[in-house]
């Protein structure tokens, strides 16, 4: 088995917004369904954490900057960590990822334990 | 009670007192010397009150002789007395000042530090509950190994090994210090909960037995609750999933100790006493903020009380296995969330989720399927029926199965 990253992007303008209460809940229901799901076939590793818009990023330079510019167009708004025996095995199950549906998409990979 | 009756329940009750206090006194490494005194207690009692009868007060006149056998035994063995006397006690010189304390209070502050020692780490989980069964719960080695399905010797081995293991690590009976009290307290509970599920989901089909393991692990979980410094949300959480399912104890099992599934149960033996109990200790249990895979549980034996086959109990079902298997994976989570998952979601997202699942060689995988399968494709249905019922071993399971076949011919003809 090994252990891949699974990076969820997406765009945060085409997330709805002021969501009320029922569709969030709804919206809970669908990862944790999803994540449920892998979990209970014994391939999930850490089920990661939800990242909030607003961040820094620190340059070369010394430089801190607000970002990363949630305007763009795939911004990382989560990750979870799964375990499968191939990448096409952990692609199979980011297919059923939430984020999909709201037009985001899900980055596969594999991580590395030696370094 | 009469005196045949008498003499197991009080050794049943008492044994594990005296020792657990002895055991504090002398030191772990002394347990057989502990265990010698109280024996030798229960046979003078087996023999005298066959003569004389019963004494006024049976379980004063043990905690006396226990007392006395004490100090004979550290009269006899003087250069052992002063070794604990010194150990315990700076001030006492000789072993007639030494303390033998049998309070209600330093019986159970003792039997609190012994559940510690039972249960530390250095014994495999199979060891810790054997040792649990004999020191804590006071039953023979013979009991034991008719709840473990396996012979005395076996038993007798095990927890030799067990007793020998503790005393070479010179594990130290006492509570822990606070700082480690919920690393400790962590594979307490664990030890507790494999007890209770000893009891609850064995194959054997004594009853009695399987009942008196529950409600000693019920007993000795409110222990850690009843002591201020233990009494925190996860055992709470666990008393409370214990509360819930052992309210249905009557009604899951019939008079040949086969299990009866849930669905079939007569709901009027369901025990609302333990069920307002396990409320009550869940409630207790959700001050912390952290969550225990006994809270998760606890609230899934909760919504099982509630007969109403509703689809907000399942939803609600779902999500704490949901949660469940993200901090503690087990293929029968994993196959009681997928039953869950047809409930709240229907059967076609579940029978695509079961089939991912793949524990194609746990006679339950097969028996969900085949419940899932059923007037959606019955063909498919009694196919994994068939496989569940050539991997099921249980003779009540076996019947179940069959019928459950049965069924889905009648429906396709």
């Amino acid at each position: 088995m090994k252990d891949f990253l699974l990076v969820y992007r997406t765009d945060y303008n085409t997330m709805p917004q002021g969501a009320s209460p029922e569709q969030m809940q709804a919206s809970v229901k669908r990862w944790m369904d999803w994540i449920g799901g892998i979990a209970a076939q014994n391939k999930l590793t850490d089920r990661g954490n939800r990242l909030i818009p607003s961040g820094k990023v620190v340059k070369a330079d010394n430089v801190i900057a607000d970002g990363p510019y949630t305007e763009i167009k795939e911004c990382i708004v989560g990750y979870s960590i799964v375990k499968t025996t191939s990448i096409e095995e952990a692609a199979e199950l980011a297919k059923g990822c939430p984020i999909l549906a709201v037009g985001g998409n899900v980055e596969v990979r594999e991580i590395n334990a030696f370094i | 009670m009469n005196q045949t009756e008498l003499i197991p329940h009080l050794f049943r009750t008492e044994y594990r007192k005296i020792v657990s206090v002895l055991c504090k006194l002398f030191g772990i490494e002394h347990i057989e010397i502990a265990e010698d005194i109280v024996s030798d207690t229960f046979l003078l009692a087996s023999e005298l009150w066959g003569l004389k009868g019963l004494p006024e007060n049976p379980t004063a006149w043990l905690y006396i002789v226990a007392k006395n056998k004490t100090r004979d035994y550290l009269n006899r063995n003087s250069l052992f007395a002063k070794k604990i006397s010194k150990e315990i006690n700076r001030h006492s010189a000789t072993s007639e000042e030494i303390d033998i304390d049998l309070s209600i209070k330093n019986i159970n502050d003792s039997q609190l530090a012994m559940i510690f020692v039972v249960c530390h780490p250095c014994n495999p989980a199979e060891a810790q509950i054997g040792l649990a069964l004999n020191l804590l719960c006071g039953f023979g080695a013979d009991e034991i190994a008719t709840a473990f399905l396996t012979n005395k010797a076996v038993i007798y081995k095990r927890l030799q090994r067990a007793k020998e293991k503790l005393r070479t690590e010179k594990i130290e009976i006492e509570q822990p210090t606070l700082a480690e009290i919920d690393d400790r307290l962590s594979t307490v509970l664990m030890v507790l909960y494999l007890l209770f599920n000893e009891g609850y989901y064995s194959p054997n089909q004594d009853v009695t037995l399987r009942k008196d393991i529950c409600l000693e692990a019920m007993r000795l979980t409110y222990l850690l609750i009843e002591n201020e410094q233990t009494n925190k949300p996860f055992p709470n959480a666990l008393l409370s999933l214990m509360c819930f399912q052992s309210s249905r104890f009557d009604a899951r099992l019939n008079q040949n100790g086969e299990t009866i599934l849930y669905q079939e149960q007569d709901t009027s033996l369901w025990n609302q006493e333990l069920i307002a109990k396990g409320e009550y200790f869940l409630n207790q249990a959700s001050q912390g903020d952290k969550i225990s895979k006994y809270h998760l549980e606890a609230g899934i034996a909760y919504w099982h009380t509630i007969q109403a086959d509703t689809k907000e109990k399942w939803e609600y079902i779902l999500q704490l296995y949901n949660q469940l298997l993200l901090i503690d994976y087990s293929p029968i989570a994993a196959l009681n969330r997928t039953y869950a998952l047809a409930k709240a979601n229907g059967k076609k997202e579940a029978i695509t989720e079961a089939e991912k699942i793949k524990l194609t060689d746990n006679h339950l995988y097969h028996s969900l399927l085949g419940e899932l399968y059923t007037d959606f494709d019955n063909t498919k249905a009694i196919s994994h029926l068939q496989d569940a019922l050539a991997l099921a071993k249980s003779t009540a399971d076996k019947m179940h199965i069959s019928n459950k076949i049965l069924e889905c011919r009648q429906k396709q003809l």
